[in-house]
């Protein structure tokens, strides 16, 4: 009796070994569907932006789904994403992507949500020639590494504040301004700073005030006081959502007057909302606004976009969102051009994507960042409690007058 | 690199101010901690955890319209109850332990508290408005948020009724009997269970009223438990168990020593300056307890 048992049990494990193996060799296309894979923070730290990242995704897949799929060698197929939460943490997302490619047989990855978690899969997708198109890790040293299989659609991480720093100059009649930053100690936040150091040099501006924050800091009010005794024309700040609120809130504790604030995550960190009135003037990076003039025939405006997502999922969609569903129109776009399901083949044809979306242009440089898409810069502004963010720059898109100076805090109301 | 603080005075004055309002703060968290580890010894992880829930209950009053100062009444409320259930359920299989098991113990119940916390009010970071404005000193030049004097001030209010309720009460008294030989209370009638349960509940509720005060004067999120508990564990290991005045003193001289690093040292340096302060004192104590050791032979 035993024996037999036994034997049963071998022989049932040896038929779901041999499915298995023949499932995943036959994943990467399965029937009339391409099987993309993804870990994603559902849980965690960064569960918010995690989510935010699969509605992205989610919203995609469903309306290339219903607008007829993906054409390759004349037959449609449509889009299916298995996700794994990866618990905001990047050894898990590291181990997830191991297990989408070599156990669910996945050939085609979407990014995780951040760039700490793109940083951890990108050498596993990199060693298996698996092709990533990701849409939220904009980490600077993720494009100088050499990867051939990585490709963003977000502009890099130095980018996001360059344009403030520019604007600054201009403001000040093309003559450098004095900076104070303070960037937190993290991969993001330093790339932010590199861009700044760059803008700096680049228009003959000064730093005066460099801190790095440690990640653990909840409390500013050092660096402000410095602030408030240098006087700079300009003050920077990323920390992701906490270092936006922590700065709002103590820069209007503490009354520090500066000409002008440039800060990333405002609408992340939901900064209009939380801080009201005492966030007003603040000037933020952001990947995209619904305001833009891209266009696409998916989800045509960038308005119309924000329309269908806030019927979708009930609220406004953040920029996170908006570049997650970019993914996987560039993924389409590029299966269409491949003709084929070669990896490879694929990857070549992502490499020489060149195409417009709502979100914006996309094209890829040699690092696989997207270098036909500028950042904007929108300022808070305020109608009586109501708190909006208008488009200030670059002037193509501006939909809003840059207000600058920032008025004291005695003449603020 | 230039001193900037040395330039300019005021700011001395603000370094010092923000470093003291806030070290006072800390110090009501390191009380709570140290009255635990004196009377039950076990070194609680969870501690900034339970700050952190306490923070949340104080916000939630906020989302529904009340102002989150009530919070510092609530919160500790609720919080001793949280307390005094943790005790029962995880802390008393652990109180008689060595310290390795509760430090595990408590690491254990600060991972499920971060993810119930994440799970319930979301991965957002949040903030509280108390709208106290500012007082502003020596012609604008110090600003000080009214909201960390308030907090400043409430710590003291707790800390110094906590220290009348331990001298005069019957609970009190039991606790610190406790604290000084829990086999003899126990045979001289106290209720040690009952007495080890009331102290992790006070050690919470003291979270509780922290966590409120930092909802209005910093930040929430459900993963910034851990600094607080990292910082009152210094400001115990400096101040030594069961002593009120030098957990006040070394609370308020972490806050600025803080401070005046991130001004001299660098912001990047202001919490490795407290860390490598804490290896300092911890060194420096082993030195004059080996020195006691030679004198006694």
């Amino acid at each position: 009796m035993n024996k037999l048992v036994k034997l049963f049990i071998t022989s049932i494990s040896a038929i779901t070994l041999a499915l298995v193996s023949f499932t995943s060799s036959f994943a990467k296309v399965e029937g009339d569907y391409i099987v993309l894979g993804s870990a994603i923070s559902l849980t965690g730290k960064y569960s918010s932006n995690g989510v935010h990242t699969q509605n992205g995704y989610n919203m995609a897949v469903e309306r290339i789904n219903k607008m007829g799929g993906v054409e390759v060698q004349g037959k449609k197929y449509k889009f299916e994403i298995i996700y794994y939460d990866d618990e905001s943490n990047p050894k898990r997302a590291a181990q997830l992507a191991e297990r989408l490619i070599k156990q669910d047989g996945v050939h085609y990855m979407l990014g995780p949500y951040s760039s700490g978690l793109t940083k951890a899969i990108a050498p596993v997708t990199e060693k298996y020639k698996i092709p990533m198109v990701e849409a939220n890790g904009a980490s600077r040293s993720l494009f100088t590494k050499g990867y051939k299989y990585l490709f963003a659609v977000l502009s890099p991480a130095n980018q996001y504040l360059e344009v403030a720093i520019d604007l600054a100059v201009e403001k000040n009649g093309g003559k450098g301004v004095r900076i104070a930053q303070a960037f937190e100690q993290d991969a993001f936040s330093q790339d932010v700073r590199l861009g700044i150091l760059d803008a700096a040099k680049r228009t003959g501006s000064e730093i005066i005030i460099d801190d790095k924050l440690p990640k653990e800091l909840n409390d500013m009010a050092a660096t402000l006081a410095k602030v408030k005794a240098t006087k700079p024309d300009v003050l920077v700040v990323s920390g992701h959502t906490k270092g936006a609120l922590t700065a709002i809130r103590q820069i209007s504790e503490m009354k520090v007057d500066v000409p002008m604030l440039a800060m990333t995550h405002c609408d992340a960190a939901k900064l209009s909302k939380q801080h009201g009135k005492k966030s007003e003037y603040a000037l933020c990076a952001s990947q995209w606004h619904k305001n833009l003039s891209y266009k696409d025939k998916f989800f045509g405006s960038g308005k119309k976009y924000d329309r269908d997502f806030k019927k979708e999922f009930g609220y406004a969609p953040p920029y996170q969102s908006a570049e997650s569903s970019a993914a996987l129109l560039v993924f389409k776009d590029a299966f269409e051009r491949a003709n084929s399901f070669d990896r490879d083949a694929v990857r070549d044809a992502l490499k020489t994507t060149e195409m417009q979306t709502f979100y914006g242009n996309i094209k890829f440089g040699p690092g696989g960042q997207n270098t036909a898409k500028p950042m904007i810069l929108f300022q808070v502004r305020c109608k009586g409690d109501e708190c909006e963010n208008k488009v200030v720059a670059p002037t193509k898109w501006a939909s809003d007058k840059f207000y600058h100076p920032i008025p004291k805090w005695s003449e603020r109301s | 690199m230039d001193f900037l603080i040395f330039k300019a005075p005021m700011l001395m004055v603000q370094a010092s101010l923000d470093g003291i309002l806030l070290g006072i703060l800390f110090a009501l968290i390191a009380y709570g901690m140290a009255l635990q580890w004196g009377v039950m010894n076990i070194i609680n992880i969870a501690q900034g955890d339970l700050v952190i829930l306490g923070g949340y209950i104080a916000y939630t009053m906020y989302l529904a319209g009340i102002h989150p100062a009530w919070g510092v009444i609530v919160s500790p409320i609720i919080m001793y109850f949280v307390g005094w259930y943790l005790y029962k359920l995880v802390i008393n299989k652990v109180v008689d332990r060595d310290l390795f098991i509760s430090i595990l113990a408590t690491f254990g119940i600060a991972i499920v508290m971060q993810q119930l916390m994440n799970f319930i009010f979301g991965a957002d970071v949040v903030v509280a408005q108390s709208e106290y404005g500012t007082t502003m000193l020596f012609d604008n030049s110090v600003t000080l948020p009214n909201s960390k004097i308030f907090s400043a001030f409430i710590s003291v209010l707790y800390a110094v009724g906590l220290v009348i309720y331990m001298k005069k009460s019957r609970l009190g008294r039991a606790i610190r009997a406790t604290a000084q030989n829990a086999r003899a209370a126990k045979i001289l009638g106290v209720d040690t269970e009952k007495v080890y349960a009331a102290t992790f509940g006070i050690n919470a509720a003291l979270c509780g009223v922290a966590g409120a005060l930092i909802a209005i004067t910093l930040t929430l999120h459900p993963y910034v438990g851990l600094p607080y508990t990292v910082r009152s564990f210094m400001i115990v290991i400096v101040a030594g168990l069961g002593n009120l005045p030098a957990v006040a003193i070394s609370g308020m001289g972490l806050g600025l020593f803080e401070e005046f690093a991130d001004y001299i040292l660098g912001t990047e340096f202001r919490i490795g300056a407290v860390f490598m302060l804490l290896v300092f004192i911890l060194v420096y104590r082993r030195f004059k307890l080996s020195k006691k050791r030679e004198y006694l032979k």
